[in-house]
């Protein structure tokens, strides 16, 4: 095998070497009824062009050759190779966790430079080394909020990632925190009334996204203002970092919790992606997760650390702030590299551009008859719009076409049915938008 | 800084400064395409309100910057392209490269997970047929792929024990953990609701059955047990303890970080396991990326299979897949999508090249631990005698006569161009060297490392500082981790690092 170093000579003298004569002997402590009597049965073994040749097929099995108009918390976005070169360096990828500085810097630095990168982007003070995802970011970062406030109730804006949401009545469900949904208005904006209706001397966090599922922002200002009359905490979600390239930072969010899929990695069916948690300085101690520091050696040189590990699981077991261990670190390098190649007039452009794509693809399909947006507040690069007829059907007559169209959003939401969630980055050329409307103009003209 | 010489000796032991000290405005190292539809000012489309106006200190820089930038940075770190990694219970295997090559394959990285599922049979393919392998490997019935590391899967195995104990009325109180345990186990119970209960490991690192006949009762919801344990051995009692856990109604969890010692040798699901998680990053040699991302995948009995988070994937008559959603019983969603799909790529395609041959891999990871063992055994303290599986566990007792701790002959190893061991775990052994070579290291690299031990042994007996200063050869000495703590820079801002940069 040619994963395995050893010759049959060189294992029967390692054997040797221990008075043992067949590798049986290694397992004597195991007790014979726990040993498993026969061979697995397992598909392979296979020669490493066998391997390719497996995937390439399942590749065939996939969606090539369709056009995507999704996102819904996954978006397609350029990619520089530099960034994939870069992370495929053996001392990247193989490294392990840098529990040991001394032969750790370059994955201690990067992650320091990624903290940083994240704080600048989100407006806030502190941010970690990473998460599993976007949606346990969220449920830690409530999570963070009872601990801040020892309240147990959260008030959660239904315009948030269906998942998330999910994920988060998950985490809720066994320690005993209450969520209480809110609504949104005609804007596809949280009901700001419905909020203050909603929020008490009980209530945790307010958690809203923005821009939210249905890709339109939220008016952060307000809503904050809001959650802190009461003294509850704003935990806001974004699952589009793009966004930040243009649109106003949550700067008066007490806990932002990010996914960083955009900044460079690709959608690959749904992950690994790299959640974020960023926060106020004066929070730091109830933060989940790994942070990297700066300090110095004996001789005054500077390196960095990871630190503050009092709150982490290996430190404080039970006590800890979070179960979390192995995190997204990899995925992390990724989101720098690529956020540094884009830079600051880069990553503008890029918001731009996506700006300019989706306003092109509403005007287009607002075009035709019966197609109207569901929701007149402000966007990004997603929004909804509202169809003649159900979106299922419509979808089935666009992959005739080779169209991934827009994500229906009567299985989410059952009072949005004949609405479509539709997402067009800098990825997608105005010759697709075009064809996309015309395809759909095509059937919807139609008759059922 | 202005009189001292700038460039001098080998990048690697030379200062890299942050991309953000690099920066220069007005340079970038990514250019767009040009924009095919009529531009938009961002002012009027978003309104003023939802304008940004700055984004302070981010970097400007260029492509070539960018590369040299991590490039240097990552010269700087060990990796287990370069040498051994022994790191116990972190099992720092091989990295197949053909594996980061078909996770990349164009239809295998660019697809969307809302994407209809009659174009995602592929996706859906690779999926099942990884679970089938596990499934196969560990004895179970069931699979979910969804968690994202060993921690999230336990998280799920025990959420998991809960749904099904709800289902019968009683969620119950608590759960019982080893003293010898990974410090994920006890911060998972928490979250999962769960208050914790410690239980003493017996003589020879085991668990004490008679206390765990004693301690189990109608508020026991289960128990995690690691086997082989952290001490690297195998639970004696494995089957018996099943039976108690059972005999009152709670179940055993089994954390898998030590399946890489059992794959093809012995199955949890026929000694007794209700449910347990496999670290793909370990056992299945996905790289570690530097702490990430790695999957934590749950295997199941059947008496679990109807609570497993949402959706499984599931066979239609007409041979094609797809995702359930309706699972009335299910305890949720673990995550947003259906986890890590491109790690889970990766251990399938070392699934597929080993096959039943995965045996192989275990027989050579714990003769390559055993034979550290036998070479190190008449110089370093060995706490718990019992026969070694996949890892040693010494303890620094002999060292430490002369001030020595088992950091320090950490430390002074990477002189030797090895990375350390693993430290300070498992608790109960005070003083802890945790050692595991895994399959993937020749008997030649083995004959090193046991020469380099054998070397700083003496160095602690005739020279400990040399072993007490160490590392000698690093790029950094040891930091001031105390400081870093007491005053933490997370960040970096043009004030907080000018007096520390040079």
């Amino acid at each position: 095998m040619r994963y395995l170093p050893k010759s049959p000579s060189e294992r029967r003298e390692m054997l040797a070497a221990l008075g043992l004569r067949s590798s049986e002997d290694l397992f004597t402590s195991i007790p014979a009824a726990c040993r498993l009597k026969g061979p697995l049965h397992l598909p392979g073994p296979l020669s490493e062009m066998e391997i390719i040749d497996y995937f390439r097929a399942r590749a065939e099995e996939n969606s090539r050759g369709y056009t995507c108009f999704l996102g819904a918390g996954v978006y397609n976005h350029l990619r520089s190779v530099v960034t994939d070169t870069l992370i495929q360096r053996g001392e990247f990828l193989t490294s392990y966790t840098p529990y040991q500085a001394e032969i750790s810097q370059g994955t201690l630095q990067a992650i320091f430079e990624f903290q940083t990168l994240m704080c600048q982007l989100t407006g806030q003070e502190v941010a970690n080394a990473s998460m599993w995802d976007g949606s346990t970011a969220l449920a830690e970062a409530v999570l963070m909020a009872e601990r801040l406030t020892g309240r147990h109730r959260v008030a959660v804006a239904s315009s948030v990632h269906p998942e998330y949401r999910q994920v988060l009545a998950t985490y809720a469900h066994n320690l005993g925190l209450r969520l209480d949904e809110l609504a949104f208005a005609a804007s596809g904006q949280l009901d700001a009334e419905a909020l203050r209706a909603s929020v008490s001397a009980e209530t945790a966090a307010v958690v809203v996204q923005s821009p939210n599922f249905f890709g339109v922002l939220e008016q952060l200002p307000q809503l904050a203002e809001i959650a802190h009359a009461k003294e509850a905490l704003l935990v806001v979600a974004i699952t589009e970092g793009v966004s930040l390239g243009v649109v106003r930072p949550p700067a008066e969010a007490d806990i932002v919790a990010m996914e960083g899929q955009s900044f460079g990695l690709p959608p690959s069916y749904g992950g690994p992606f790299v959640g974020v948690i960023a926060t106020r300085e004066k929070f730091v101690r109830q933060m989940p997760g790994r942070l990297a520091g700066q300090t110095s050696d004996h001789d005054g040189r500077r390196g960095f650390c990871l630190t503050l590990a009092t709150r982490e699981q290996h430190i404080r077991r039970e006590k800890a702030t979070s179960n979390i261990c192995t995190n997204q670190a990899l995925c992390a390098l990724v989101a720098s590299i690529h956020l540094c190649l884009l830079g600051k007039e880069g990553l503008r452009e890029l918001a731009e551009q996506n700006l300019a794509k989706a306003r092109f693809a509403a005007t287009e399909l607002e075009k035709i008859p019966g197609v109207r947006r569901a929701f007149s507040g402000p966007t990004f690069n997603e929004f909804v719009i509202e169809l003649p007829r159900s979106v299922k059907m419509v979808n089935d007559a666009l992959l005739r076409e080779k169209i991934i169209g827009p994500l229906p959003l009567g299985s989410f939401y059952p009072e949005l049915t004949k609405r479509g969630l539709l997402c067009v980055t800098e990825t997608l050329p105005r010759s697709e938008i075009e064809r996309l409307a015309a395809t759909l103009r095509r059937i919807l003209s139609t008759p059922v | 800084m202005t009189d001292r010489i700038r460039k001098a000796g080998r990048h690697t032991s030379q200062s890299e400064g942050l991309i953000f000290e690099k920066s220069v405005p007005d340079k970038r190292g990514m250019e767009l395409p040009p924009l095919d539809v009529p531009a938009v000012d961002a002012r009027q489309a978003l309104g003023a309100a939802y304008l940004r106006d700055t984004l302070e200190g981010f970097p400007e820089v260029s492509e070539v910057e960018v590369m040299r930038h991590y490039t240097r940075l990552s010269t700087w770190n060990y990796a287990i392209d370069l040498g051994m990694y022994p790191l116990g219970s972190c099992t720092m295997k091989y990295n197949p490269r053909v594996n980061e090559y078909v996770a990349r394959l164009d239809g295998i990285a660019t697809e969307h997970p809302y994407q209809p599922v009659e174009l995602s049979q592929g996706c859906l393919r690779i999926l099942d047929t990884l679970q089938n392998c596990l499934v196969e490997v560990t004895g179970m019935d069931a699979c979910t792929l969804q968690p994202a590391s060993g921690a999230h899967g336990e998280l799920t195995g025990l959420l998991l024990i809960r749904a099904y104990l709800e289902n019968q009325g009683n969620p119950r109180k608590k759960v019982l953990i080893p003293d010898s345990a990974h410090g994920t186990n006890p911060a998972t119970a928490a979250i999962a609701g769960y208050a914790v209960e410690n239980i003493r490991s017996d003589a020879n690192g085991q668990i004490d059955v008679a206390r765990l006949r004693e301690i189990v009762n109608e508020d026991v919801a289960g128990l995690m047990v690691t086997n082989p344990s952290t001490v690297g051995v195998f639970e004696q009692h494995i089957a018996e303890i099943a039976q108690i856990l059972h005999a009152k109604g709670a179940l055993l969890y089994m954390d898998g970080a030590n399946m890489n010692a059992l794959a093809g040798i012995a199955r949890p699901g026929d000694f007794g396991v209700d449910v347990m998680h496999l670290n793909l990053h370990k056992t299945y040699s996905t790289p570690h990326g530097g702490g990430g991302p790695g999957a934590g995948p749950v295997v199941v009995k059947k008496l679990l299979e109807p609570f497993l988070p949402v959706p499984v994937i599931a066979h239609q008559s007409d041979g094609r897949l797809t995702l359930d959603f309706n699972r009335p019983k299910t305890l949720g969603r673990m995550r947003a999508f259906y986890g890590n799909f491109g790690v889970l790529v990766r251990a399938l395609a070392y699934a597929l090249a080993y096959g039943p041959g995965i045996r192989q891999a275990s027989e050579d990871a714990v003769l390559n631990a055993n034979y550290i063992r036998k070479h190190l055994e008449d110089l370093f303290d060995l706490p718990y005698k019992f026969p070694s599986m996949h890892e040693v566990v010494f303890s620094d007792a002999r060292q430490k006569k002369n001030g020595v701790s088992t950091t320090d002959i950490a430390k002074r190893l990477i002189d030797y161009g090895f990375h350390p061991y693993t430290t300070a775990f498992p608790l109960i052994v005070h003083g802890a060297l945790m050692i595991e070579p895994t399959e993937s290291e020749s008997r030649e690299e083995c004959d090193l490392f046991i020469h380099a031990m054998r070397s700083i042994a003496e160095e602690a007996a005739t020279n400990p500082e040399l072993v007490k200063t160490a590392p000698h050869t690093t790029r950094v000495g040891r930091l001031d981790e105390v400081g870093a703590a007491r005053k933490p820079i997370l960040r970096w801002t043009p004030k907080a690092t000018t007096e520390a940069a040079d």
